[in-house]
């Protein structure tokens, strides 16, 4: 069994790093503020109970466009395909990680992730999401998911990520 | 027959280069620090002469420090040691003019070390070569042989005062973030260093990642901003003991862009909630607090004017950010920038009568000052990105962070005329300089 356990987590891993997605941490815990690389098992993303397949099947990240906080109609798609699912499993906890591309001031960008993460908090609240469960915090520009000195890589960067955890 | 002319010498510089030397021979040596300034003066700065054996030590050492500090001003340029024909054999004996000006040196910097134990003694004197005259009386600065550093950027900020009638900026520090490790994962640690790059400390361990340090007016003092909890938030940092304490936090909220008050009492700062962000006062003993602004807008990156009486601020409360100032007694937020683009982290100077600022415009990020109404804006830089400016304790040079597509952030200083156009040397990567007051 216990082999069984990190056989998968094993799995988790890999399919994880496969699509550059190294989140998951808990932030309930002071996780060392390292953009939220904490420790939590992430589960067999075939099993639709798990944080690997909320990140990878529902999505755990929604797009802006240059300096907005606005939800384009995917991204709502997406944030009522992620209220749905926590609203099913009432157990995770939820932080909203705001980001900005690196084409700003550092305490602007600070204060734009903050709005996006906000806007998303707003967004899955009116879909049922409970307010107990959900807080938010804002990288600026300082957790990249991609890093070049290109419009495809600011419009990457320009995100809010949905972070569950147990 | 030292005495210093306070009087303006307009031209002085052109001047010289034409006008036949003995012209020139009654006006003791005077930099204008304008934008007429294009071709620094000579200068020539020999070891200084060791005292006792242990000053040996660093009679050399002291002369590059100070020679170093000089050239970096981009006022002054040094003749090297090896075309030196004069020697100065004794601190007190008469200076050969005729040997310096025969290297077409205009200043000449003569000193000497003596080391007893744990103390040094180092004296200087400076001398207008063309005229013959000392510059000032010679002076004398006793200290430990630890500090040997800042006594050569005090005899460093005494030339540039005699020279320019303006006070220096050598002996002074810069807190900064020290970057390392990939640039999606950055691991940022609060650093201090002199300000030109010496005696670098880390100030936190970088587990958690911070930025934009800040000093308190009278350098003893910074803060900054770490997600030590996980998300943004103020501390405080006694920067002899290291000792540091979370301040103006609340729970639920973000809380970064933290600025002392000239008078070290308060704290302005940044204070997010619900995706709005506005500005706070806090009584840093008391840990009262009032909330300074109140839109739905960003509003942030605050800093004091040197009266106490005003804070300058970006807002996108139009649309996008612009530079607004406001009283703290309340009221009105004035916007000041006019221009195109977007306007951020202004910074009042030292003097109290300009803004410096980033501009984002057209894809490109610049340095830029402006008059504290907005007018006579002048950028300084352009590049991928600048952003970030601090002031040299004179006001005359701004320190900024620097990213080039692809290549690592780094620290540059700029004078406001916008020339002189620097990298600071950093021991790696670097970003959000904070530049001290002078020490005391």
């Amino acid at each position: 069994m216990q082999l069984l356990t990190k056989a998968i987590l094993v799995v988790a891993a890999l399919a994880l790093a496969a699509c550059n997605n190294p989140r998951g941490g808990d932030y309930d815990e002071p996780t060392g503020g390292m953009g939220g690389i904490g420790s939590t098992a992430l589960g067999d993303p075939s099993d639709p109970t798990s944080i690997a397949y909320f990140n990878q099947t529902i999505g755990d990240t929604v797009n802006f466009t240059v300096d907005s906080s606005e939800l384009s109609p995917q991204a709502m798609t997406i944030l009522r395909t992620q209220a749905a699912w926590l609203n099913r499993y009432p157990d995770y906890q939820i932080l909203i990680e705001g980001h900005a591309d690196e084409r700003g001031t550092r305490e602007y960008n600070v204060a734009l992730g903050a709005r996006r993460a906000a806007r998303v908090q707003q967004f899955l609240m009116q879909e049922g999401v409970s307010a107990a469960r959900l807080r938010t915090v804002s990288y600026g520009k300082e957790r990249p998911i991609e890093v070049c000195a290109q419009q495809r890589c600011w419009d990457l960067n320009r995100r809010a990520v949905t972070v569950v955890s147990r | 027959m030292t005495q210093i002319s306070r009087r303006p010498v307009l031209g002085l510089l052109a001047g010289l280069a034409l006008a036949p030397r003995a012209a020139m021979a009654q006006q003791p040596l005077r930099i204008e620090i304008t934008e007429g300034v294009i071709e620094p003066v000579p200068f020539a700065i020999p070891d200084f002469v060791p005292e006792n054996a242990a000053g040996g030590e660093y009679a050399a050492s002291i002369a590059r420090v100070i020679a170093n500090n000089l050239s970096s001003t981009g006022l002054l340029r040094e003749i090297p040691t090896s075309a030196h024909i004069g020697r100065i054999g004794s601190f007190d004996s008469p200076v050969q003019f005729s040997d310096w000006r025969a290297i077409s040196a205009r200043a000449l910097i003569t000193g000497a070390v003596r080391v007893n134990g744990q103390q040094i003694t180092v004296k200087f004197r400076l001398f207008d070569v063309v005229s013959g005259q000392q510059l000032g009386d010679g002076l004398q600065l006793d200290g430990s042989t630890q500090a040997w550093r800042r006594m050569a950027h005090r005899v460093s900020d005494q030339v540039y005062m005699r020279l320019t009638g303006e006070s220096g900026y050598f002996d002074s520090r810069v807190v900064f973030i020290a970057e390392s490790g990939p640039a999606n994962n950055r691991r940022k640690q609060v650093a201090i260093m002199d300000q030109d790059g010496e005696n670098v400390q880390y100030l936190t361990d970088g587990t958690a990642l911070a930025f934009a340090p800040r000093f308190s007016p009278t350098g003893d003092r910074i803060l900054f901003t770490s997600y030590e909890t996980g998300f943004p938030r103020i501390y405080l940092m006694d920067v002899a003991s290291r000792s540091r304490r979370m301040i103006g936090d609340q729970p639920g909220t973000m809380t970064f862009a933290p600025r002392f008050s000239p008078d070290g009492q308060s704290v302005v700062y940044s204070l997010s909630v619900d995706g709005r962000t506005d500005l706070y006062l806090l009584n840093v003993a008391s840990g009262q607090r009032w909330q300074l602004t109140q839109t739905e807008a960003i509003d942030t990156a605050p800093s004091f004017s040197p009266d106490g009486q005003r804070v300058v601020f970006e807002s996108d409360r139009s649309g996008n950010s612009q530079l607004y100032t406001m009283s703290l007694q309340g009221g009105t937020a004035y916007r000041i920038s006019q221009g195109q683009g977007r306007y951020s982290t202004p910074v009042w100077s030292p003097r109290g009568d300009m803004i410096a600022f980033t501009k984002q415009h057209n894809g490109r990020f610049h340095i830029g000052v402006m008059r504290t109404d907005g007018s006579n804006e002048r950028l300084l830089t352009a590049s991928y990105l600048d952003e970030g400016p601090t002031w040299s304790p004179n006001g005359r040079v701004i320190m900024f962070t620097r990213e080039e597509p692809g290549a690592n952030a780094l620290l540059m200083s700029v004078d406001i005329t916008g020339r002189n156009l620097r990298r600071i040397p950093t021991p790696g990567p670097a970003s959000d300089p904070s530049w001290s007051p002078l020490l005391p």
